[in-house]
């Protein structure tokens, strides 16, 4: 499949998840903001999430991988800057995902994704990866982590 | 070019020096929690650094990413001096951070608006993450300087110390007036009102002095530094200078 059907490049990349959170796929993260197919090459877009996320190195190797396993090699990444990466663009089904696997989505109110409270504390701005911080239930009193708006 | 190349290379290095710096807090940091904090401030650091050497890079024509950050000396290396000086105890760090932050706030909110679109993206990008770490040190220092009676008059202590090397951060050459023109970089010194603004609020609340200006320290985006900066890229270039070209 090198006949420039950039859709079946998206559906491709939607299976190749983000290393750090593996319940999402990287188009699902927002990072993949465009595709073309030009001079008989896919031209893929990649914007990072935080300037020093370790994890963008890795799934840059990990797209790379994907396409070349489904017999695509003609294809470019490019690092783009701008516009800039948002948590704006989660979808609101990438959220519930998030939800589902442990994480609070990002929103400005901080909900538990154990009991659904909106009473909770913050133990850290930081957390385990550049993306998230560290935050308690009043509630329930569960630690979780917050996908930090930006 | 030359002009351009230079300017992006000053930015890149005063975001790698104070990352290499914020590193050596990892497995150091006074709580976990913070360990984990100054260790992503010094990840977003390097990243930052990581942009701007990609682009000076590209300007150059010759050498790469990598060997502009492991291959110069330290008198090829224009960051500012305020980001080389020892981390010292908690509080020096955090005095330290926090005037850096509060000038590159400031710095990247109008190069965001530069007409050179990369140093504009790469700005844009920045800000969001400096943002992040100016708030992470006004609130330590705040908590310092009206903490205890041992924290306040450390906080304070450092704050006299570093202080000198301030007003670098608003100093204005040839390069820097050059680009300003062309609508390429910022005008440093138009930061300093709202960097005194900034300041001294933070102080005020932090029940600290802001110091008087005395001696300040200047030479440092000219390549001229402190004895610090060799020991640190003495550390940092060893695996690239003992082993060239090594990867892993």
């Amino acid at each position: 499949m090198q006949n420039g059907n950039t859709q079946h490049i998206w559906e491709l990349l939607n299976t190749v998840p983000d290393p750090e959170i593996p319940i999402i796929s990287v188009v699902e993260l927002g990072v993949i903001r465009d595709i073309i197919f030009t001079d008989n090459s896919y031209k893929i877009s990649i914007t990072p999430t935080y300037s020093g996320c370790p994890a963008v190195k890795t799934f840059m190797d990990d797209i790379k991988s994907c396409l070349k396993k489904n017999d695509i090699r003609n294809f470019q990444l490019r690092l783009v800057y701008s516009p800039t990466w948002t948590t704006d663009w989660m979808t609101n089904k990438t959220k519930e995902k998030l939800k589902k696997y442990g994480i609070s989505p990002p929103s400005n109110t901080v909900v538990c994704p154990q009991c659904n409270s909106t009473k909770t504390t913050l133990v850290s701005e930081f957390g385990a990866t550049a993306c998230k911080s560290l935050h308690k239930c009043i509630d329930c009193l569960e630690p979780f982590e917050h996908f930090k708006c930006i | 070019m030359n002009t351009l190349f230079t300017y992006t290379l000053r930015i890149a290095d005063s975001s790698l020096i104070l990352g290499q710096r914020m590193s050596e807090w990892c497995a150091k940091g006074p709580t976990l929690e913070e360990d984990i904090a100054l260790s992503n401030i010094s990840l977003d650091l390097f990243g930052q650094a990581n942009g701007f050497y990609e682009y000076a890079s590209q300007l150059d024509g010759k050498r790469s990413a990598d060997d502009l950050a492991f291959l110069r000396n330290e008198r090829e290396f224009f960051n500012h001096q305020l980001v080389e000086i020892e981390n010292g105890h908690f509080g020096n760090t955090t005095v330290r951070n926090f005037l850096h932050d509060a000038f590159n706030f400031l710095f990247y909110t109008e190069l965001s608006k530069s007409k050179d679109e990369t140093l504009a993206a790469l700005a844009a990008k920045s800000l969001k993450e400096v943002k992040y770490h100016l708030r992470h040190s006004t609130n330590w220092l705040i908590r310092l300087g009206d903490g205890t009676k041992e924290s306040n008059e450390k906080a304070q202590e450092a704050l006299d110390n570093i202080w000198q090397f301030t007003n670098e951060l608003f100093e204005m050459d040839e390069i820097d007036k050059k680009l300003l023109t062309n609508g390429i970089g910022v005008n440093n010194t138009e930061l300093k009102n709202q960097w005194d603004e900034i300041v001294n609020n933070t102080l005020k609340e932090a029940k600290l002095t802001r110091p008087e200006d005395g001696y300040m320290a200047t030479g440092g985006k000219r390549g001229m530094h402190t004895e610090y900066l060799g020991f640190l890229l003495a550390e940092m270039q060893f695996l690239q200078r003992a082993y060239p070209d090594a990867k892993w």
